[in-house]
Parts: C-alpha cells; sequence; structure tokens
C-alpha cells in the first residue's frame, strides 16, 4: 500500500492527540482530590488508590457495571439471532417488499433516539419491563438490529450461492444448512457484527438512563452522582471513568485483527 | 447473479419485522398522537391539530424560534465536523504504517475513542478542557490564549468540535484504510511502470476505490452528528446561553425536562422526517454507485 511522505509524524501526532485527554483522566483517577484541586502535576505525586476501592466495594457503584454489561450482552444476542435469517434472506432472495423494508430497518438506526425516549418510557412502563435490563436491550434494538442485518447482509452475499445449492441437493433441510454450514462460513462476520452491536450498547446512555431508575441502572448514569453538595468528585469521577474504557479497550484488543475489514462492514 | 423471487423469505425476515416494529412503530405512534394534544399536567389532553406544527415552522413563536435556531446550529455543525474529518480520516489512513505489529497497535488506538461511552467522552473533556484542573485549559490560559468553555461561546463550539473530531475520525480513518487495503498492489506497480506522481496515484486510484466507504462514513457521520446529545450535553450543558444547544438537546429540554409532550412529539416528527429524507438521499445514491459499478464489472 502506498504512503504518504511525513506519514510517521502525522500519524504520530494524531496519536498523541487521542491519547493525551485519555492520559489525563488515568492520570487523575491515581491522584487525591487535594493533589487535583490544589496543584497541577502531570504524573500523580501521591499516588491512591482509594478511588477505586470506593466503586470496587460499594455496591451501588460495582453493580452499575454488571447491570451495563447484562443490557448490553442481551441486546447482541437478540440483535444478532434476528439479523441472521433476515440478512440470509435479504441476501438471496427478492420478496414483496423487499427493498423498502430494508430502507425502513435503516431509517430506523437513523433514528435520533431523544425522539424515542419518552415513548419508550411510557411503553415499557405499561408492559412492566420499565427498570429492567430487558427494556435496555429491547430499546437498543432500534439502532443494533437494522445494523447487524446491514452488517451480516454483505458478509452472506460474500458466500456463493452455489454452496447453498449442494448443500440442499446433499439433503440438508433449511434450518440444518443454516446451522451446521452457513453460521461457520460467516463466523468472522458474526463476530464483526457482534463488535459493533456491543459498541453501540456500550456507549449508548440517553435511552439506558430514561428507561432505568433503580434496579438496573447503568455505570454511565450512576457516575452523575459525583456532583455533590460538597463539589465534585473529580478523582471518583475519573476512576469511574476509566473503569468504562476498559471493557471496550478489552473487545478491540481481541477483534484487532478484524478491525479493519470490519469498518468496512464486509463490503469494500 | 439475480436473486430468485421468493415469497417465503418473508418468514425469515420476520422476528426482524417484529422486533423493530415493536421498539420503532408503537413509539412512534404515541408520538403521533401526543403531537396533535396539549396538555396542562395531570394527565388531561386537549387536542390541538396542527396547531403545534404551525408553531413549529414559524420562527416568530417561542417554540419555532428555538427549533429554527438549534436546526441551524446543528446543521453548521454537522457541516464543520465532515468538512474536518473526511479530509483528516483520509490522511490518517494514508498514513498508517505498512506493516508489522505497529499497524496492530495503530489500529488499536485508533478504535479506542469509539468505544468509549458518550457520557464519558464529555467527562473527558470536560475535565482535559477545565483552566483550573484539566491540562489543555491549564496550558491555554498559561500561554496567553484566555480560554473557557464555561462562559465564552466560542470557546465552548471549539470545545465540541474538537472533542467530536478527536471521538470520530478514527471511524473515517478505519472505513478508509479498509478501503486502500483492497487496493491490489499490481495496480501500484502499473502507475509506478507509468511514471504517474503521489497525486496521480491518490486520484486515479485510491479515491476511486474508497469512494463507497467514503459514502459510508459521511453518512454516518452526518447522522450521529445531527443527532449529537450526550457528549456536548456533558461538556456545555447546551451553553453558555444556548450556544451549543443542538436540535436533540432542545428536544430533551422540552420533552423531559419541561414535560411539554404535545410540543416535543411534533418536533420529533418534523426532526425525523428531516432525518428520513437525507436518509433516503443516501440511500439512493448508495444503491445506484453499487449497481454503477456492478455494470463497469460486467463490461470488463
Amino acid at each position: 500500500m502506498h504512503s504518504i511522505p511525513g506519514r510517521r509524524v502525522i500519524m504520530a501526532l494524531f496519536l498523541i492527540f487521542l491519547l493525551l485527554p485519555i492520559y489525563w483522566l488515568v492520570n487523575m483517577s491515581f491522584k487525591t482530590n487535594a493533589e487535583i484541586v490544589s496543584t497541577m502535576t502531570l504524573w500523580p505525586h501521591t499516588p491512591t488508590l482509594q478511588h477505586y476501592r470506593r466503586i470496587f466495594t460499594d455496591e451501588s457503584w460495582y453493580s452499575g457495571y454488571i447491570n451495563s454489561l447484562e443490557y448490553v450482552v442481551l441486546n447482541t444476542i437478540i440483535s444478532i439471532s434476528v439479523a441472521l435469517p433476515a440478512a440470509y434472506a435479504f441476501s438471496r432472495y427478492r420478496f414483496l417488499g423487499d427493498k423498502h423494508l430494508f430502507f425502513w430497518l435503516l431509517s430506523n438506526r437513523m433514528a435520533p433516539a431523544a425522539v424515542y425516549a419518552l415513548p419508550f418510557f411510557n411503553l415499557y412502563s405499561a408492559i412492566g419491563l420499565f427498570d429492567t435490563p430487558w427494556a435496555v436491550a429491547l430499546a437498543h434494538c432500534i439502532f443494533n438490529v437494522p445494523l447487524a442485518v446491514w452488517i451480516l447482509e454483505g458478509f452472506v452475499s460474500g458466500v456463493p450461492r452455489e454452496i447453498d445449492e449442494t448443500a440442499f441437493l446433499d439433503g440438508y433441510s433449511f434450518p440444518r444448512f443454516f446451522i451446521k454450514i452457513l453460521v461457520p462460513l460467516i463466523a468472522s462476520g458474526i463476530g464483526v457484527a457482534a463488535f459493533f452491536c456491543f459498541m453501540f450498547s456500550w456507549v449508548e446512555l440517553l435511552l439506558a438512563r430514561t428507561l432505568t431508575s433503580v434496579q438496573a441502572k447503568p455505570i454511565a448514569a450512576i457516575m452523575t452522582r459525583t456532583v455533590s453538595a460538597a463539589g465534585m468528585d473529580w478523582g471518583l469521577l475519573a476512576a469511574a471513568g476509566v473503569l468504562t474504557i476498559i471493557p471496550g479497550a478489552l473487545v478491540i484488543w481481541f477483534v484487532r485483527n478484524y478491525i479493519a475489514s470490519g469498518f468496512a462492514l464486509g463490503r469494500v | 447473479m439475480d436473486k430468485t423471487i421468493n415469497q417465503k423469505a418473508w418468514f425469515l425476515v420476520l422476528p426482524v419485522f417484529l422486533v423493530v416494529a415493536f421498539s420503532a412503530v408503537l413509539p412512534l405512534m404515541t408520538v403521533v398522537n401526543y403531537s396533535m394534544q396539549d396538555t396542562f399536567g395531570n394527565n388531561q389532553f386537549f387536542w390541538n391539530g396542527v396547531g403545534w406544527f404551525k408553531e413549529l415552522l414559524d420562527p416568530s413563536t417561542d417554540l419555532g424560534g428555538r427549533f429554527l435556531a438549534s436546526l441551524g446550529r446543528n446543521l453548521f455543525f454537522s457541516l464543520v465536523i465532515l468538512a474536518i474529518e473526511v479530509p483528516l480520516g483520509i490522511v490518517i489512513a494514508l498514513s498508517m504504517p505498512r506493516q508489522g505489529w505497529t499497524v496492530a497497535a495503530c489500529l488499536v488506538i485508533l478504535a479506542l475513542p469509539l468505544l468509549i461511552p458518550w457520557n464519558v467522552v464529555g467527562t473527558i473533556w470536560q475535565i482535559f478542557g477545565r483552566p483550573d484542573i484539566g491540562l489543555m485549559g491549564y496550558v491555554l490560559n498559561h500561554i496567553g490564549i484566555d480560554y473557557n468553555y464555561v462562559s465564552n461561546d466560542i470557546d465552548a463550539w471549539v470545545t465540541v468540535i474538537v472533542m467530536d473530531v478527536w471521538h470520530w475520525t478514527s471511524l473515517v480513518a478505519l472505513l478508509c484504510y479498509a478501503g486502500l487495503k483492497s487496493i491490489p498492489e499490481a495496480y501500484y506497480q502499473a502507475a509506478q511502470i507509468d511514471g504517474a506522481s503521489r497525486w496521480a496515484v491518490f486520484k486515479a486510484i485510491q479515491l476511486p476505490k474508497m469512494n463507497r466507504v467514503l459514502l459510508i462514513a459521511v453518512l454516518l457521520r452526518f447522522m450521529d452528528s445531527f443527532m449529537i446529545y450526550t457528549e456536548p450535553f456533558v461538556v456545555t450543558g447546551g451553553g453558555p446561553g444556548n450556544s451549543t444547544t443542538f436540535v436533540s438537546i432542545e428536544l430533551v429540554k422540552i420533552a423531559l425536562g419541561q414535560f411539554d409532550l404535545g410540543k416535543a412529539a411534533a418536533l420529533s416528527l418534523v426532526y425525523n422526517l428531516i432525518i428520513l429524507i437525507v436518509c433516503w438521499i443516501f440511500y439512493t445514491v448508495m444503491t445506484n454507485a453499487g449497481t454503477e459499478r456492478k455494470h463497469q464489472e460486467g463490461a470488463v
């Protein structure tokens, strides 16, 4: 691949630009509040783990992480399992209203969460799902299902149709073909789709916060508690922020070899 | 190869249809219902017909003025970040190392901001930009630039834009990188034999190959910046004054802050309609580009 002159400098500068604010957050999470407010230090002079200890010992804090992970995982499973057959249908068949349906699905990916916040609140309160991980997981389907269909459709289209036909000639039933042959063939595509579902569900806050109050409150909403009458608890806020970055970083590390092709959504 | 016509495929699409209909159509119907009514609390509703819509599109009323002002701000914001992020993303993609462990390292760091929860992105920049405890605010103020995003409109705008560039340029870069990776080495060798300049290689080989992913990038960035809520809300809260109040922030203020359901619902519908139209234009352009490409490949 051909690159441009000075590429190392450009890349280095951009990576520093990306990492500096994150470093500052990590740096602050290890400082005492006294140090944060009183002096400007580039690294913690009196390093402390007090903020992390507080988060890991206080249930109202660490339960937030569990709640968040719970609805993210639920959402990823729902999205992928309903999107797979649909992706196959869109890739292989033409049927009444297929193009309109596909566009309608995509348009939901683009619908602003703010529009749906209040109706969702009414809907999920009415059916008794309010303040459960299910409410958030289902609500996040509105943007993750279309995205998963879109990504998986690209990957299914990459599988030659002869494979389907041979399998059916060999006497495979449709469900068996689907699970035994198709799913393993597009495993990396499923991984990519799962990655994106995880990502968008993990980073979304507006719906997650609106649909929960006590039991299923996500960590991102709990973080707002650091504002109190005594002022901001900056160290605690920073530590909580650092801990929300870690799951994402882990996921990226696992998919690092697929990131490039994954972001092209299987359709370059 | 052409797709076969099979109406039974609907059974495969049915689960998706049900899930999305449940979480999109039902709530949207509530919104349509609210948009025609007015409420004074106590769950009492009064018929208001298209009154809210008339007000919404009339800048002389309070509601219309707020809506159109926030819409203008939001469009300006989207255009600015597209103008920065798309070229920058291409440059970053072209600057990627060719091989070795640095490729993986760069990819991981690039993807990192994309997986940080949006309110934490806001928190990071809220802290980073503060003149008293944030590195950026502190340094800027100490080299003589009077910077304070809480009280100065322009500083608030700069902060929100830099934050978005920090957050999302990676997405454009990763998409472009994926497009570039799909170019066979033979193309470059041919260009070298022809003695093509660096710029010619970019224009004739790299840019056309990135066309499709760039379209996806522009679509995603435009849509997401048009619906932006959490990050500027955490950093500036829409202020100072109303200077960084975008459409979503205005909408949430009206819906969940004032509980003015009728107004909020009417605003939601118009907002959704704008997005739907833009989405449709992009979709048409994209499918046309797709079939054109197929024709070209068929011709070769």
